[in-house]
């Protein structure tokens, strides 16, 4: 969590000094709509977390005793967990996830973002049929992802409806990089339509007016969309993308459902630690957690730095033009 | 000069056409599959041949209890989303539009909560809950469920609200309004279309929540709908009963995708009846 | 044996994570032995009621014992879903699940942790079971589960074919079978067919299948005082058989992908001469509705082997009591009816599960009826059981990574095994 907050104080302290009564009482009214979300949120997920954090520095049940049974009890063994995950045999799988999530999230994300917004813009657009669109586009979104990673399974098994189109016989499941193009693809169907929805509803919050004033200014269709759409959707468009990121940064279903576990070419981060945990290994499961939550933190803090000033910077933004009007 | 106009006309339909087929071509494979017969489930015909409705029927056999399972994950995602929409709005105004320290820090925290692979959570919840006795209730799965959909909300909502002019708020406030009023009667108006689609991807994701909701309830009559498609079983050991669970599948996606269109319309229209004029 | 899961369901397994989070504060399990106490209502703890014949056998009970009413608590139809719901509610120490219906895999894991109930021998008679089930319901020597369904692989062949080509016997070897199969392929309607193929991909079917021909080459994984043995002439022997036939082409490369489903379809479409399955195959493709091509078609025999007929890996369910339950007695007795031979005929009828007593196999009405008993119970007594070991987990997918580098070309057979070896020597102690 530390990532993220080390540019708090920039943000926030300006202001606080300057009008220092008003933002007292603006506090107390913010505690006051904060505390419901930090109060569930440190609840369902904060303790959990935390108890795993602690857990990954202990090991459980790893020996066995005279008779037979698994020694209870767990045993301190600091940050053994996690230097495991960097040694041997476990680290060529580790490194091999590593790639194959980070691959998997930049192909995939891209492609969202591309037909995302493709289809936002289509539906933002059109006016005839627009219903039928959006419900068309709901529905990858909203097939349960269990029914959907079935679905991709037998339209990519070996005698598949996938390989009689293609007249050709791939096998899709089998260990092997095609297995990845299959994982993408299945991803991509599924998720597009999310980034589609938000960036749609944030074309529609973009007022008609902004257009018009455009037009009169004899702005062709890319220039208002360069110009005009793409700026005002990019925060929407952003967080999509984030929310996007951190998803797929922990994607674990599809491929194993798709293709299988303990298929190397799309082992992913996830799929590692879950290996650890059904085994009963809850100590290297955590570690191995912890360690995917520390490179998501990172990922996503490069992310908002790099491109986010829109997301969590416009009311700095903001509060500087109202400061020198 | 014509050309250019007919392509401008048609190639808005060349597009929805593409969307249309891209969303629906899997679907379309998984609704044919839920019309075979199950033991032609894995043909390669176009249709269905010939047509079944062996697995609709088996999806509703009264052993499997699908139409009360449908009942209970309308109740926890509905649940869910109205509880996500109240709690997300609160704190994303609270975000976007009040001055206070450690704002960046907040939203820091609130989207780290979705950094973890969210099933970590699962045990610590399952003992949790054991020991208050929520075993087989409703609140052991909206709870967590909340948990899962408030980051998102919040960060949608938070970006929404920002991007409306202050200057419309302040107006109102001059006016007379309290703060809350201006709130519900300006930001949220204008903000309908994304507080609507946050709520859409809050009620999916909430519908489909498979893990938390199979292990917090192990009585039939509490089920959620994918935990029962899960327990699908076919005639024999290794039968994976798919046109069945294709068919149900599609009983859980099409009433949803429906419901969404006719409340859009409803609520949208209505938010901005009511809304800045 | 593990089916395609859910997905869900699978992920489960990472919820696992924090299940020992609170134990510094041990709670000390005490060991239960001898008596089965308390009498009342349980609960059956089961992921597939097929055909809705294992409610039918509860109600039957439920009739006779009103006071101790059994409630089947239905698990994901997936078996990792299932493992995994049967962990959670053990860490838990929850008494929501009375009865476990078990994987015979994953007894010892079970046991060693604790989770059961110890049976005390004398309550329970096994004399008339198949006695290769009866291992897969001890650990180190005790009794934890009583076998209530089994299973064992059979060679399906296509008899029609083989008439024609005028080979009167099923192969009893791997070299006879690809002789025989090069015959078949001469003729016109099986000429682009494929010879053989089992459960490959990468799963636990794979295990089974690898394990079957290491053992039919007269090797062991683990050999008898259960340590690990594999890197054996006669092991690579066994797996060099799969290995070879994939590369020369009598093992089609997409049977490289194939499950139990997978595999049926192909051979129901009459893609496949000989083909390594469940007995659940055999009323399946003799179906007559359109979906088989060959139906009444075909034949089984036992696994073929390297020099003699082969040796299947056992399969099937046990049921076992957990630890944190309530009313041990009645569900003591309800095991007892469960396992008992009416219950199993019965069950055998409904659902074509291979029963664990051994006098149905000689049934004449049955036999009759399932004509494949016979060849299945030879299978069963000659099967081997895979690894009984507390890390099952870690020991098959280090056997499927294993098989799967060597059947696939990524490893040679001989460093696939001295792999093997090693990485199973590390995890057997």
């Amino acid at each position: 969590m530390t990532t993220l907050t080390t540019e708090s104080p920039a943000g926030a302290s300006a202001p606080a000094g300057r009008r220092h009564r008003d933002v007292q009482g603006t506090g107390r009214l913010a505690v006051l709509l904060l505390s419901p979300t930090f109060l569930v949120l440190g609840l369902v997920v904060g303790y959990p977390v935390l108890a795993g954090f602690r857990e990954s520095l202990y090991t459980t049940g790893q020996s066995l005793d005279a008779n037979g049974f698994v020694v209870q009890g767990s045993q301190f063994v600091g940050l053994d967990n996690y230097t495991a995950i960097f040694h041997g045999d476990r680290a060529t799988a580790f490194w091999n996830a590593f790639f194959n999530t980070t691959f998997f999230t930049v192909v995939t994300v891209t492609l969202e973002t591309l037909i995302g917004v493709g289809m936002a813009l289509i539906m933002h657009h059109a006016f005839r049929g627009r219903a039928v669109v959006r419900a068309s586009i709901l529905v990858p979104w909203a097939l349960p992802t269990a029914i959907s990673g079935l679905l991709w399974r037998w339209i990519f098994q070996a005698d598949g409806v996938a390989n009689a189109i293609l007249h050709h016989q791939v096998l899709w499941t089998a260990d092997g990089n095609q297995s990845k193009v299959a994982v993408i693809i299945a991803e991509t169907w599924k998720t597009s339509p999310f980034i589609g929805l938000l960036v749609l509803a944030g074309l529609q919050m973009i007022p008609q007016e902004v257009y018009e004033a455009a037009k009169v200014d004899g702005a062709s269709p890319w220039q208002q969309f360069v110009r005009i759409t793409l700026p005002l959707v990019k925060p929407t468009l952003l967080v999509a993308v984030l929310f996007r990121l951190l998803d797929v940064l922990r994607m674990f279903d599809l491929p194993f459902v798709l293709i299988g576990a303990h298929k190397d070419s799309v082992q992913t981060l996830t799929m590692l630690a879950w290996n650890e945990a059904t085994n009963l290994r809850y100590g290297s499961a955590a570690a191995y957690a912890t360690v995917l939550f520390l490179y998501i933190a990172l990922v996503a803090y490069l992310f908002v730095k790099l491109l986010g000033a829109d997301i969590i910077g416009q009311a700095r933004q903001h509060k500087s033009r109202k400061a020198a009007a | 000069m014509r050309a250019l106009s007919v392509s401008r006309r048609t190639l808005p339909y060349v597009g929805i056409g593409a969307v249309v087929f891209f969303c629906l071509v899997p679907f379309y494979w998984m609704a044919v599959s839920a019309f075979r017969r199950p033991s032609d489930q894995f043909a390669n015909t176009l249709l269905p041949s010939p047509w079944s409705l062996k697995n609709l029927t088996s999806v509703f056999s009264s052993t499997n209890g699908f139409g009360r399972a449908l009942l209970n994950s309308l109740v926890v995602a509905g649940t869910t989303t109205v509880l996500t929409l109240i709690i997300g709005t609160f704190t994303a105004y609270a975000l976007a539009r009040l001055d206070f320290r450690f704002k960046n820090a907040l939203l820091a925290i609130i989207i780290a909560t979705s950094m973890f692979p969210g099933i970590s959570q699962l045990v610590p919840l399952l003992k949790l809950f054991t020991d208050i006795g929520w075993i087989n209730t409703y609140q052991a799965m909206i709870l967590p469920s909340l948990g899962f959909c408030l980051p998102l909300t919040v960060w949608n909502l938070s970006v929404f609200f920002r991007q409306l002019p202050f200057e419309l708020e302040q107006a109102a406030m001059v006016d007379g309004c309290t703060r809350g009023q201006a709130f519900r009667k300006i930001i949220i108006p204008l903000a309908a279309p994304g507080v609507f689609t946050t709520a859409i991807i809050a009620f999916i994701a909430a519908w489909n929540e498979f893990i938390i909701a199979l292990s917090m309830v192990n009585k039939k009559e509490m089920q959620t709908a994918t935990v029962t498609i899960a327990k699908f079983t076919g005639q024999y050991g290794f039968d994976q009963p798919f046109g069945t669970q294709m068919a149900a599948g599609i009983i859980v996606t099409i009433p949803l995708v429906i419901m969404v269109l006719i409340f859009q319309r409803r609520i949208i229209s209505g938010l901005t009846a009511g809304g800045v004029k | 044996m593990r089916r395609t899961p859910l997905v869900g369901g699978l992920i489960a397994g990472l919820a696992l994570t924090l299940v020992a989070c609170g134990s510094s504060s041990t709670t000390k399990t005490t060991t239960t032995t001898g008596t089965l106490a308390g009498r009342g209502p349980i609960t059956f703890a089961t992921g597939k009621d097929l055909s809705g014949n294992m409610q039918h056998q509860v109600d039957v009970w439920n009739a006779a014992h009103p006071s101790e009413k059994v409630t089947i608590t239905e698990l994901p139809a997936d078996a990792d879903g299932q493992r995994q719901q049967m962990i959670q509610n053990a860490t838990t120490k929850s008494d929501a699940y009375t009865i476990l219906n078990l994987d015979v895999v994953w007894t010892s894991e079970f046991a060693a942790h604790q989770w059961l109930a110890q049976l005390p021998q004398s309550q329970f008679d096994l004399s008339g079971f198949l006695k290769p089930t009866i291992s897969t319901g001890q650990y180190r020597g005790k009794l934890y589960a009583i076998p209530s369904a089994s299973d064992g692989g059979l060679l399906y062949y296509r008899k029609d074919l083989m008439d024609k080509a005028g080979i009167t016997t099923p192969p009893a070897t791997w070299a006879e079978m690809f002789a025989d199969c090069d015959k078949l392929k001469k003729l016109p309607e099986a000429a682009t067919a494929g010879c053989y193929a089992g459960q490959l991909d990468k799963y636990e079917g794979l295990t089974v299948n690898a394990s079957e021909a290491i053992n039919g080459a007269g090797g062991v994984v683990v050999d008898d005082s259960g340590k690990p043995n594999v890197n054996t002439p006669a092991a690579k022997a066994g797996l060099d058989v799969l290995v070879q036939a994939v590369q020369k082409g009598y093992i089609p490369k997409a049977a490289l992908t194939y499950k139990e489903e997978d595999g049926r379809l192909a051979f129901q479409a009459g893609k496949l001469l000989f083909h390594r399955q469940w007995p659940y195959q055999y009323s399946l493709a003799n179906k007559t509705d359109g979906s088989s091509k060959v139906a009444g078609k075909f034949a089984v025999a036992p696994l073929p082997g390297l020099s003699g007929p082969g040796a299947s890996t056992l399969g099937g369910h046990d049921l076992a009591i957990s630890a944190f339950a309530k009313n041990k007695a009645t569900a003591a007795d309800f095991i007892k009816y469960f396992t008992g031979e009416a219950t199993q005929r019965a069950n055998l009828i409904a659902t074509s599960q291979a029963p664990t007593i051994a006098s149905l196999y000689d049934d004449p009405a049955l036999v009759k009826q399932f004509p494949y008993l016979t060849a299945l119970k030879a299978s069963i007594l000659n099967a081997k059981s895979r690894p009984l070991v507390v890390q099952y987990g870690d020991v098959t997918a280090a056997i499927q990574e294993a098989a799967y580098a060597a059947i696939a070309g990524t490893k040679t057979t001989d460093q696939a095994l001295t792999d093997l070896q090693t990485k199973l020597s590390a995890l057997i102690k």
